[in-house]
């Protein structure tokens, strides 16, 4: 009687999903709290001495990444919807359009650092200020890479034809990063234009 | 019945049961590669003695330097080869020494070993759940710690040796490979080994805050929880919100050491060479680091203070005093430990006005810190006290908490700080408060939970000779210190033979290393009850202490799950000691009002109507009976 009791507890314990996602809220504090260490580093620098700063002119591709991000949360948010509708070839469909839209997000950011290095804006650079313009960027995008790394596997649990409430938990997990990742793109790239 | 319901419910839904790991149990899935929270605390405890002890035998080499800087001891030579030539510590090797000293005690002892241990293993049984939020992240918890640490102790086998730019790694000594020997791969060690490391107390930690928010048993709200709970969880907030900074500024660290940037570095000139690396703030480094820094040393004391409130009240049989001041001054050490960290970079050249204001910011730290204090002697005052060994060393704690957090005041001050700073008194004074305080916690839940980790007991008496040499040890190395440090003797100096001033503390050097030596000896005792007794201690009851917590209604045998049948709800506060009108002097948290009616008091009930109506029902009753 009570190994039934246990096992089912258990069960409990396995099915009860909230513990779990509420891992996800706490990793995104802590990627919050490193960007906002990354950006706080950039201020304190950048307010050492006249000679640091972006001093430059933010390219226009950012433009164009943050409209592709901001239509995949659109996706993204759609593609929950339909997951929840039960409407599950829709639901693939969003995920693979915002999967692509994260994938051209990826790829416009490796060129916006192209054109940094085209107008001589280095990695390696005296002024450092420069060279956070690169690790605010590409901290953000291997932060892309997981968010990318969850989408699959929802996308993947989706074709496997899972039940319904772990698909549901995967797509939760999913637009919860991924929104995260949208706006903390937005909050670097206004902190980047109110600082050029 | 719900849970029946549910357990139908998926049975129809066709959800197989075939990756449930706990019901055919292998020895790799049972002591390697557990996911179960007890086995996870037992591994992180051991691996952290393990670190302990080799922690503390580096200490024992650089104080054999300072208590003997002229001597030759070949036996060194034979076992540290070139690092040691003609027996005596080379000057780089000296500083590697206490660089991984530190970065051992802070990081691998005091922070995985003290929080890995007793988050794990007291979280679901203090509270009431089967397991973590995900058993699989605190598996891999550990193990990312333990390759850790073995990374961090490869860099002992390396032609250049270990990391040597003290434990707070400042740039530009540890950004330049050029620098010092230990700069070049054994400082790559050393960030490596910090990646697996930070990820590890990440993954802990939002396990631990996940599991406690959502999964404790009925009845057990937040104001029900033992302080335990309440310190671990504060410890793991703490850690969610500084490690990422630390992963910043050590990102930004390896970018300089490796390719080429310069965040940190400018100016440079070694050996007639001028660095390309122009333009770089090594200040930033020291910003970031400390704002993880310093909540580092809250994180590594406050599970201490938690472990001690629960043994102290245990042990002096009466309720804890202050229970909600105790929470709300762990809730101002956490807020108040964020706007602190200056108080590291008085002398960087801090604009004077903003070291007053981290000034007055540390200094009121010093409140919760007192009304903690304060609420340990009012719990032991006139308690009925069981000198346990668990409840020495917490009494021991209590000791250094004041020792050490007086000297605090001092360095805090800004002006004062422009005298004191990296000098003696620094090394004495965390020594005690973080370093001794919190070994001394760590060393008391070990002997209190031993009983609910092992299922034995640990000797008494070689624990009273581990505390005595302990405590006494510790006040003999680090109460000297104090006064090297007022006349101005520089800490990590390899020797302090060159000037005249310091050269009156070579005696007292070499009785500090004498004290180190002795309470090192001392450790012995511990080490061998504590692996003795995992095998041969006497057979331990199931509540020896006569604790009211959740843990001890557990079967002594441990099971997978925690309870046999369901888990108990949870009725009251775990501070019922010596209640008046009750036959004994605890009562368990799992007992409900109902079967302690001449005991219960009006404020039990919580403005709950009914059941004051009831006890008044209950109190004419009896009134009545005994007239």
């Amino acid at each position: 009687m009570t190994a039934i009791t246990m096992k089912n507890s258990f069960e409990q314990d396995r099915v009860n999903l909230r513990p779990k996602k509420f891992l996800m809220w706490l990793f995104i504090i802590t990627s919050f709290m490193l960007f906002a260490a990354l950006t706080s580093g950039f201020i304190v620098y950048t307010a050492g001495d006249p000679s640091r700063g972006i001093k430059m002119l933010l390219p226009s591709v950012f433009n164009y990444s943050s409209v592709a991000i901001i239509l995949s949360s659109i996706t993204m948010h759609l593609a929950y919807k339909s997951a929840k509708e039960l409407k599950f070839s829709s639901q693939r469909l969003y995920l693979l359009l915002t999967l692509a839209l994260g994938v051209i997000f990826f790829v416009l950011q490796v060129s916006a650092w192209k054109s940094f290095i085209a107008s001589g804006v280095y990695f390696v650079n005296p002024n450092a200020s420069q060279s956070f313009l690169y690790v605010l960027t590409g901290t953000h995008l291997l932060h892309i890479v997981g968010g990318l790394a969850v989408l699959i596997n929802a996308y993947r649990g989706s074709v496997k034809n899972i039940v319904q409430y772990r698909n549901l938990f995967k797509m939760e997990l999913a637009s919860i990063f991924w929104h995260f990742l949208d706006i903390l793109w937005i909050y670097l790239y206004v902190f980047l234009l109110l600082n050029q | 019945m719900s849970s029946t319901a549910i357990h139908h419910t998926l049975e129809h839904s066709g959800h197989g049961h075939d990756d449930h790991g706990h019901h055919h149990e292998t020895f790799l899935t049972k002591y390697i590669f557990s996911q179960d929270h007890k086995m996870i605390a037992k591994q992180f405890l051991i691996t952290g003695i393990i670190m302990g002890v080799i922690g503390m035998f580096l200490s024992i080499l650089f104080r054999i330097q300072l208590g003997w800087p002229d001597q030759s001891f070949p036996l060194l030579e034979t076992f540290l080869g070139k690092w040691a030539e003609g027996g005596r510590i080379k000057p780089d090797f000296y500083l590697a020494l206490v660089t991984i000293h530190g970065t051992i005690m802070v990081f691998f002892v005091l922070t995985a070993g003290l929080s890995g241990t007793f988050s794990n293993l007291l979280i679901p049984l203090q509270l009431g759940a089967r397991d973590m939020a995900s058993p699989f992240l605190n598996m891999l918890s550990y193990w990312f710690f333990f390759i850790a640490s073995v990374i961090m102790m490869s860099s002992f086998f390396i032609e250049s040796g270990p990391a040597s730019a003290g434990w707070t790694i400042y740039p530009p000594l540890s950004a330049v490979p050029q620098a010092i020997a230990g700069s070049g791969l054994g400082m790559t060690l050393w960030l490596i080994s910090m990646v697996f490391f930070i990820a590890s107390s990440l993954m802990g930690a939002l396990n631990y805050i996940s599991t406690i928010l959502n999964m404790r048993t009925k009845g057990m709200d937040l104001w029900k929880m033992p302080l335990t709970i309440w310190a671990l969880f504060l410890t793991a907030i703490l850690g969610v919100l500084s490690f990422p900074v630390l992963v910043a500024g050590v990102v930004l660290l390896i970018f300089d050491r490796s390719f080429g940037t310069s965040f940190y570095l400018s100016d440079l000139v070694i050996q007639g060479q001028v660095m390309p690396q122009q333009g770089g703030s090594p200040i930033l480094f020291q910003h970031l680091f400390w704002f993880l820094g310093h909540p580092e040393v809250y994180i590594v004391i406050m599970p201490a203070l938690g472990i001690t409130s629960e043994v102290i009240a245990t042990n002096s049989r009466k309720p804890i005093f202050g229970y909600h001041a105790m929470v709300y001054s762990l809730i101002g050490i956490t807020i108040l430990s964020f706007i602190v960290w200056g108080h590291h970079m008085f002398v960087t050249g801090m604009n004077p006005f903003l070291g007053g204001v981290f000034m007055i910011t540390t200094l009121i730290i010093a409140v919760p810190s007192a009304v903690k204090t304060f609420n340990y002697l009012a719990t032991l005052w006139r308690g009925n006290i069981r000198f346990t060994p668990a409840m020495m060393f917490a009494i021991g704690l209590v000791s250094f908490f004041i020792s050490g957090g007086l000297t605090g005041i001092f360095l805090g001050n800004a002006a004062l700080d422009i005298n004191l700073h990296d000098t003696y008194f620094v090394v004495a004074h965390f020594h005690l408060v973080m370093g001794s305080a919190a070994i001394f916690g760590m060393l008391c839940g070990v002997y209190h939970w031993f009983p609910k980790m092992f299922g034995r007991m640990m000797d008494d008496k070689l624990g009273y000779l581990h505390f005595w040499l302990t405590f006494i040890g510790a006040y003999l190395v680090f109460f000297p210190m104090h006064f090297m440090g007022l006349d101005g003797v520089p800490r990590r100096y390899y020797a302090f033979t060159e000037f005249e001033f310091m050269k009156e503390w070579l005696t007292v050097n070499t009785f500090v290393s004498w004290a180190a030596i002795v309470a090192a000896l001392g450790q012995i005792a511990f080490l061998w009850n504590f692996f003795n007794s995992i095998f041969n201690g006497k057979k331990a009851t199931q509540n020896p202490w006569q604790s009211n917590t959740l843990e001890w209604t557990t079967p002594v045998e441990h099971i997978h799950g925690n309870w046999p049948g369901e888990i108990p709800s949870v009725y009251r506060w775990p501070y019922d000691y010596s209640k008046p009108g009750h036959d004994e002097d605890f009562i368990l948290q799992t007992t409900p009002f109902s079967e302690t009616m001449s005991s219960n008091l009006p404020h039990d009930f919580e403005g709950n109507a009914e059941a004051e109506r009831i006890q008044l029902e209950w109190e004419r009753q009896h009134q009545a009976e005994k007239v």
